[in-house]
């Protein structure tokens, strides 16, 4: 299963969801996500297999493709959340995991952002690896090289 | 000497944003509090405009995933008033059963995941889980129940949008909603232990005299409909809201805090609602108050957990009266034809009053659109509250103090939207 997430007017946050409409352009079954990140938990019940694409900010240049395996994510801890927004995704996962309600497999793919200005476009590097992305995946899952 | 915290309030890719919680002590004095919340509703203002009316209630919906019910609920009012329409009694049940299912959502979200930690000693919800796994399991369940009922009236598992202006794009039959029964009473009585247990945590002893604004009916707890009261007297249309309530422009701030104009800060939310329309619930969640030792009106703000967990069993209740009373309407929304015209509303989203008004010509094109959010109406509030409150954490570590004041933050459960935001807390020590 294939999941976007990010959200629509932040500018470059909305990688994942780009990633997931162009894979549907190509035929290929993947969900945008937007909302709050514990309904994912809920989303991918039942999925062996699951790939999350999402906007990353991690310092590189605007455009890197990063993969993933969980759990061997860099996750900073002390990071405490003041509202219900603030359960992000690594949280979500390490709940989930906690839970054994977390896929067999999670991959996870970041696209280095660099403008996450609410209301603006997308910069180019990001649409760029957006397209990338979606050809990787697409090739990935038709080449059954990777079985749900 | 300072203290920076940074606290992440979203998703993996977040840019440092506006947002902060800055708390300014010399000795023993609190100087300033200031709470910065970045405001999307803003932006979302300017994309409405040129729109078409139809499209309003799927573009307010990004602007909070959490709760874009509301966001649905307030604009087809809006809407409806300025066009002139009105809606079927079997839609106006509809729409208070698809608000029930975002209740249900979001309080379980906030009472058990984002609260309940903090009571119990716990970092997060994720520690939480390792020592309370039942309870996390169960508060999932309860929150499931309320993304089913979401999911189901919405027509789409991912992003129900349903909500049309003149009643809904799609209604449910009577047999899907039967399928939700079960889970409803489960949910219910899921909600009814866990807010006894809720009610047996230490609370501060910190209370307010807040004035609380709510929407007010004569016979239901509300959701969508009723006048706009006040504990000190006020009582308007809500298309009277602009006349009473002013948003001023903060210096420090992105956003706008709204304020009565005669008399500056009010609480909205729960705890609100609780204290204004008590008499309204029904008769289990009256019930399971009294037994959690809740009265109106509630001045604690850190008992809003409470409050939301009796919101919970309210919600269960109302959702089970409604399906079981539910025929589908003739027509799941009545024609509506562009007309010039300015209409407002307001809805009770989870976090409290959610206004929007909009203008629109005679082409039914959005000329103007102003929504006024929850969490920015009760940011003065919170940061009286951190103004009374720290004083009396001054004896604790930086670290407990910091937590406390987090943890009085989260009372309100600010939405600081799915937009990217971190908010630093910043505690800043002078020499007296």
């Amino acid at each position: 299963m294939i999941i976007g997430i990010g959200t629509h007017t932040g500018g470059d946050d909305q990688a994942g969801l780009l990633v997931a409409h162009r894979l549907r352009e190509l035929s290929v079954e993947a969900v945008d996500y937007s909302g709050e990140l514990l309904r994912l938990i809920d989303l991918w019940e039942g999925a062996d297999k699951v790939i999350l694409v999402d906007a990353m900010r991690s310092g590189g240049p605007p455009g890197t493709i990063r993969v993933i395996e969980w759990p061997g994510v860099p996750f900073a801890g002390d990071q405490l959340p003041v509202s219900t927004h603030g359960l992000g995704l690594f949280e979500v996962l390490s709940l989930a995991a906690e839970l054994e309600r977390l896929p067999q497999r999670v991959t996870i793919y970041g696209i280095e952002g660099k403008e996450f200005e609410p209301g603006s476009s997308p910069s180019p590097e990001v649409l760029a690896s957006v397209e990338e992305l979606a050809q990787r995946l697409a090739r990935e899952v038709s080449g059954c090289t990777n079985p749900a | 000497m300072r203290t920076f915290r940074t606290i992440k309030v979203d998703c993996l890719a977040r840019v440092e944003g506006e947002g902060a919680l800055r708390i300014r002590l010399r000795g023993d004095q609190v100087q300033d509090v200031r709470l910065e919340i970045f405001e999307p509703p803003r932006l979302f203002e300017a994309f409405l405009r040129g729109r078409h009316f139809s499209e309003a209630a799927d573009i307010t919906a990004r602007i909070c995933g959490i709760c874009p019910i509301a966001y649905q609920m307030s604009a087809v009012h809006a809407l409806e008033r300025a066009l002139g329409v009105t809606i079927d009694p079997a839609v106006r049940a509809l729409r208070r059963l698809f608000y029930c299912g975002e209740w249900i959502e979001s309080h379980a979200l906030h009472v058990f995941l984002l609260h309940a930690p903090d009571f119990l000693g716990y970092q997060d919800a994720l520690e939480m889980a390792r020592d309370h796994r039942a309870l996390v399991e169960q508060a999932l369940r309860i929150k499931k129940t309320g993304n089913r009922l979401v999911a189901l009236m919405g027509g789409r598992e991912i992003h129900p949008v349903s909500a049309a202006v003149g009643g809904f794009y799609r209604v449910p039959a009577k047999r899907e909603l039967a399928t939700l029964v079960e889970d409803l009473k489960w949910a219910r009585d899921a909600a009814l232990s866990a807010a006894r247990r809720v009610a047996g945590f230490e609370f501060p002893d910190f209370e307010q005299d807040y004035e609380c604004v709510a929407l007010s009916h004569p016979d239901e707890y509300p959701f969508n409909e009723g006048r706009l009261v006040s504990s000190r007297g006020l009582d308007i249309d809500p298309a009277e809201f602009e006349d009473h309530f002013v948003e001023r422009q903060v210096p420090y701030s992105n956003a706008l805090h709204a304020q009565l104009r005669q008399r500056a800060s009010y609480l909205v939310g729960p705890v609100a609602r609780f204290n204004l329309n008590f008499s309204k619930l029904p008769e289990v969640a009256r019930q399971a108050a009294e037994d959690c030792g809740l009265r109106a009106p509630c001045r604690n703000p850190f008992r809003s957990i409470v409050v939301r967990a009796i919101e919970i069993v309210f919600a269960c209740e109302e959702a089970l009266r409604l399906i079981a009373a539910y025929e589908p309407p003739a027509k799941p929304r009545v024609e509506v034809s562009p007309r010039a015209g300015s209409g407002a509303a307001i809805t009770e989203a989870p976090r409290g009053i959610l206004y929007h008004r909009y203008e629109v010509d005679e082409r039914g094109l959005i000329r103007a659109a102003k929504i006024v959010p929850p969490t920015s109406q009760n940011q003065k509030t919170i940061e009286e509250d951190l103004r009374r409150l720290a004083p009396q954490l001054l004896a604790l570590s930086e670290e407990e103090m910091t937590w406390r004041c987090e943890q009085a933050v989260r009372n309100y459960d600010p939405c600081i939207s799915c937009a990217t935001h971190f908010l630093k807390l910043n505690l800043e020590r002078e020499q007296a």
